[in-house]
């Protein structure tokens, strides 16, 4: 059955030319393309009282593909190597037409990708988007979000600042810590007795090609993994449990082309604040892009303060809260591992934070501050009460998820109401 | 898209300012520096570490006077090795011939990378480092940090060179500028810097700069030298700068209308959700 | 009355809705093909491609009589010939077996648009790149050389294309066009400058 819009017409993609009846019906014999766009868009139902925390997911898609396309104009006239990496950059931004364009989107792209990463993962956390049905939706966003820390890390060393260069030494120097297999892992890595050409290439190849290919097929099955269970929403109620006549959910509306519509402003507001940073400042400061990394790498000179990119800092604090190098590096990964236990440490009877007490209200609170301020402590030099308080906020971290089993059950829960909670915009 | 609206007129511009520099630095500067007074004077150089460049890159008259310096007094040991001076001339607005005149060091076509004469090897054997290259410096340091360096050199004969500096102690540089700037020597004062077991620790700290021999140049007109330096190494380091401010204006600008306009179908279409 | 989320409204919406949608899809084509150009235009020749595509300068004072050197200019090969009066009567008197001997069809600067293809009668500047597919041709400067009553000119291997000692092409060749002539000058007596003329650098 199709669905039709309040004009009446049957939905069709905006900008679609008139279907010719022959060449529509001879597309649809050998492509189920009407079946696609009706299954995933025109037919595709969701929760309608999506608010603002909604908009990061399709963000983080459109982002995706401007970094796709950001990055294959780049490899054109990056030349990845040892002598050639950071005068090829160079090249890009003064000599190339519009080259420090494509640069800036990208610089700036990787940065933005966190700040709508971070959000679009922060949704789940106020409304249970993780929970049953939707476990494996998360972990397959988890491992996304893996492929992203590991992509973002590799493209920091590629321009071969004295940054990229030290960033990479300490990071691949982590691997170190693993017992009996370290010493020798971190060699393989790198290909070399230290961080060099070899280490350069190969990550060269893996930011260009294989991760991307990894990224992509894991965002289709992120999509796919959701239009089976179908979307979460602000209250936390499985919509399909309340169906029409017509079998479509009561408190559902078409993705097209409502969602559609709505999304494109969200991209409108994003590209607006996106455009100020690349246009005005794009380096925010040292923040997007590294003073350090302006001067070429030196194996000889290390900058004064080593930090990874800011998205990375929350764990870095982690890592340098405790005194010993394994065990800091092992608490390091126990941070990004505990994410993946989420589904089965909530023990609420409810989903959204809407109807829960003051006690997982309170918890979800001191998380996301301790995540910002592990974040600001990442960025400082590690002594005296920066360390402090980095030991502090990353115990405030662990305890969100060790005592969630415990806290989410006592807390008081509100009644959660039988449809979404709607009010007309 | 390079900045090449308006280079007729910035060539005449540029053509008139050239010859004028020294007037131009002068009476630019002579108004800033409450130089006169004997408190400034006895001060000077106590707040040193909040010294703030304060350039400004669409200043072109400024920029062109910096290259005019850099080529006079930095060229001899730094390279500009990611420049050509060609795009020096485009940016700036400088004629072909007025490049080649004045800028262009003699044997140099205008398409080459600007380049330090002074070898490699025997800058090391001279200074014990080779002068960095200062393509991307204020990029890497920032403006500021430039500012102060060329600002906080003074007598050390203690060093090799004769000289010191207090954003870079121990630097290798040479304290190039002193025909300009004059000699100045630091006036140190004993200050309380921590505890130890219950005792203060004295050290002596930097309290401030005593001229002792004058320049060519007065305090202001070496004070805009400076500037405007720091303002050509801070074109150089992203020479697409200007460009790109420009064309964010009307980027923001078309994007705003964009999403006004997505926003007022979104309302639209959202009429029928109830 | 079925409690849905989407209920249809007043027809009076649709011509809005029709309006609103078409202006956000028109300003969006806008922006994307704006958007667009940055990527198109970084394909131009970067700043580095100019600067080695400036003019080339040769030495005319080693070039003897009846030779010919190759020299490079924009990635392409350059042949710079000293005819003798024996080549230059050679290019005459076989107009009727070239393909286009007014260089109608041609490509070169107006200064040689001529019989002789060049400014001065003595030094051929031509691009050489044949002009049927881009080989290499090779010079058969001698009469005779080829074929009896062959004037002399070039020969190219690939399929068999032949030119005059002016680089026009003969009939029976794939080539249709004549070998192309670089802009070119003569800032002094002893100098070429492939690249550059009075209409200022190509």
């Amino acid at each position: 059955m199709t669905v039709k819009t309040a004009t009446g017409a049957p939905a069709r993609l905006p900008g679609a030319a008139a279907p010719k009846k022959g060449l529509w019906a001879w597309l649809n014999k050998r492509l189920p393309v009407d079946a696609f766009l009706s299954a995933s868009a025109t037919g595709y139902y969701a929760p309608k009282n999506f608010n603002v925390w909604y908009f990061f997911g399709s963000l983080a898609l459109f982002v995706l593909v401007m970094q796709l396309v950001t990055g294959i104009f780049l490899t054109m006239f990056y030349k990845p190597g040892e002598l050639t990496s950071f005068d090829s950059v160079e090249y890009i931004m003064r000599e190339v037409d519009f080259g420090w364009l494509i640069r800036y989107l990208h610089s700036t792209g990787a940065s933005a990708f966190f700040i709508v990463v971070y959000l679009h993962m922060f949704r789940a956390f106020l409304y249970g988007s993780y929970r049953a049905p939707r476990e494996l939706l998360w972990l397959i966003g988890m491992l996304v979000y893996l492929a992203l820390m590991a992509e973002a890390f590799m493209g920091y060393v590629l321009p071969w600042g004295n940054m990229s260069f030290w960033g990479a030494q300490v990071i691949v120097n982590l691997f170190g810590t693993i017992p009996w297999i370290g010493t020798s892992l971190v060699e393989w890595i790198r290909g070399d007795y230290g961080i060099a050409d070899a280490a350069l290439n190969r990550f060269f190849a893996l930011h260009v090609a294989a991760i991307p290919l990894a990224l992509l097929m894991l965002v289709v099955l992120h999509l796919v993994a959701l239009h089976e269970t179908g979307s979460n929403n602000p209250d936390g109620i499985e919509i399909k449990e309340k169906v029409g006549p017509d079998g479509k959910p009561l408190d559902g509306i078409p993705f097209h082309p409502y969602y559609t519509v709505k999304d494109l402003v969200g991209v409108g507001v994003f590209l607006v604040l996106f455009a100020l940073v690349v246009f005005f400042k794009p380096g925010l400061g040292g923040l997007f892009l590294e003073a350090p990394n302006f001067e070429p790498a030196n194996p000889l000179s290390t900058p004064e303060h080593i930090t990874p990119a800011w998205y990375f800092t929350p764990y870095y604090a982690i890592l340098r809260a405790v005194p010993d190098q394994r065990m800091g590096a092992l608490l390091m990964l126990l941070a990004v591992v505990s994410f993946l236990f989420l589904p089965w440490l909530d023990r609420s009877p409810v989903k959204s934070m809407r109807y829960r007490g003051w006690i997982s209200r309170t918890a979800l609170a001191l998380f996301a501050v301790s995540f910002v301020a592990l974040g600001y402590l990442g960025m400082q030099p590690a002594e005296g009460l920066y360390v402090m308080l980095a030991r502090i906020f990353a115990a405030i971290y662990f305890a969100f998820f060790l005592l969630m089993p415990f806290y989410s059950r006592i807390d008081a829960v509100k009644p959660v109401p039988e449809r979404v909670t709607y009010h007309a915009h | 898209m390079r900045t090449d609206r308006g280079r007729g007129r910035r060539g005449l511009l540029a053509a008139a300012l050239l010859s004028a520099t020294a007037a131009a630095t002068h009476g630019a500067w002579a108004a800033e520096e409450a130089a006169g007074s004997p408190e400034a004077a006895a001060r000077f150089g106590a707040d040193w570490q909040s010294w703030q460049a304060a350039n400004d890159v669409s200043d072109i008259p400024s920029v062109q006077r910096g290259a005019r310096n850099f080529v006079s007094y930095c060229l001899g040991c730094h390279s500009l090795k990611y420049e050509r001076w060609s795009r020096v001339g485009e940016d700036l607005g400088v004629p072909p011939r007025l490049l080649q005149q004045d800028l262009l060091p003699p044997g140099d076509k205008p398409a080459q990378y600007i380049l330090t004469s002074m070898p490699a090897a025997d800058a090391e054997a001279w200074f014990g480092k080779t002068p960095p290259d200062l393509t991307l410096m204020a990029r890497a340091r920032g403006q500021d940090y430039l500012y102060q360096f060329l600002k906080t050199f003074y007598v050390d004969p203690a060093s090799q060179t004769g000289a010191n500096n207090l954003r870079l102690p121990t630097t290798a540089m040479p304290h190039v500028l002193s025909e300009l700037e004059g000699l100045k020597r630091a006036v140190y004062k004993e200050a309380i810097t921590g505890a130890e077991g219950g005792q203060a620790i004295h050290q002596q700290v930097f309290d401030h700069f005593e001229q002792i021999a004058p320049g060519r140049l007065s305090a202001a007109e070496y004070d805009g030298f400076v500037r405007d330096t720091v303002n050509f190494l801070d074109y150089v380091s992203e020479p697409t700068q200007t460009a790109r401010r420009a064309l964010g204006v009307w980027v923001v600008l078309f994007l705003l209308v964009f999403t006004w306009l997505a926003w007022l179908v979104k309302r639209e279409y959202w009429k029928d959700v109830h | 009355m079925a409690d849905h989320a989407v209920v249809a409204d007043d027809e009076v919406d649709l011509s809005r809705r029709k309006f609103l949608t078409r202006a956000t899809i028109a300003t969006g084509a806008v922006g994307t093909v704006f958007a667009a150009v940055p990527f198109i235009e970084s394909w131009s020749p970067s700043e580095r491609a100019r600067a080695q595509g400036a003019p080339t300068e040769l030495d005319l004072s080693k070039l003897e009589p009846g030779q010919m050197t190759i020299t490079v200019w924009r990635k392409s090969p350059v042949y710079v010939v000293r005819r003798t009066p024996d080549m230059l009567a050679r290019i005459a008197g076989h107009d009727e077996l070239l393909k286009d001997p007014k260089s109608d069809k041609s490509e070169q600067p107006p200064y040689a648009r001529n019989p002789l293809r060049s400014r001065s009668a003595e030094v051929l500047v031509l691009i050489g790149t044949c002009t049927h597919l881009g080989c290499l041709p090779k010079q058969r400067f001698s009469a005779g050389e080829l074929s009896a009553g062959w004037p002399g000119g070039f020969f190219c291997p690939c399929h068999g294309s032949r030119f005059d000692l002016a680089g026009r092409v003969f009939d029976g060749s794939p080539a249709s066009t004549n070998l192309r002539v670089p802009p070119y000058s003569y800032p002094n007596a002893r100098t070429l400058l492939i690249g550059a003329d009075e209409k200022g650098v190509a």
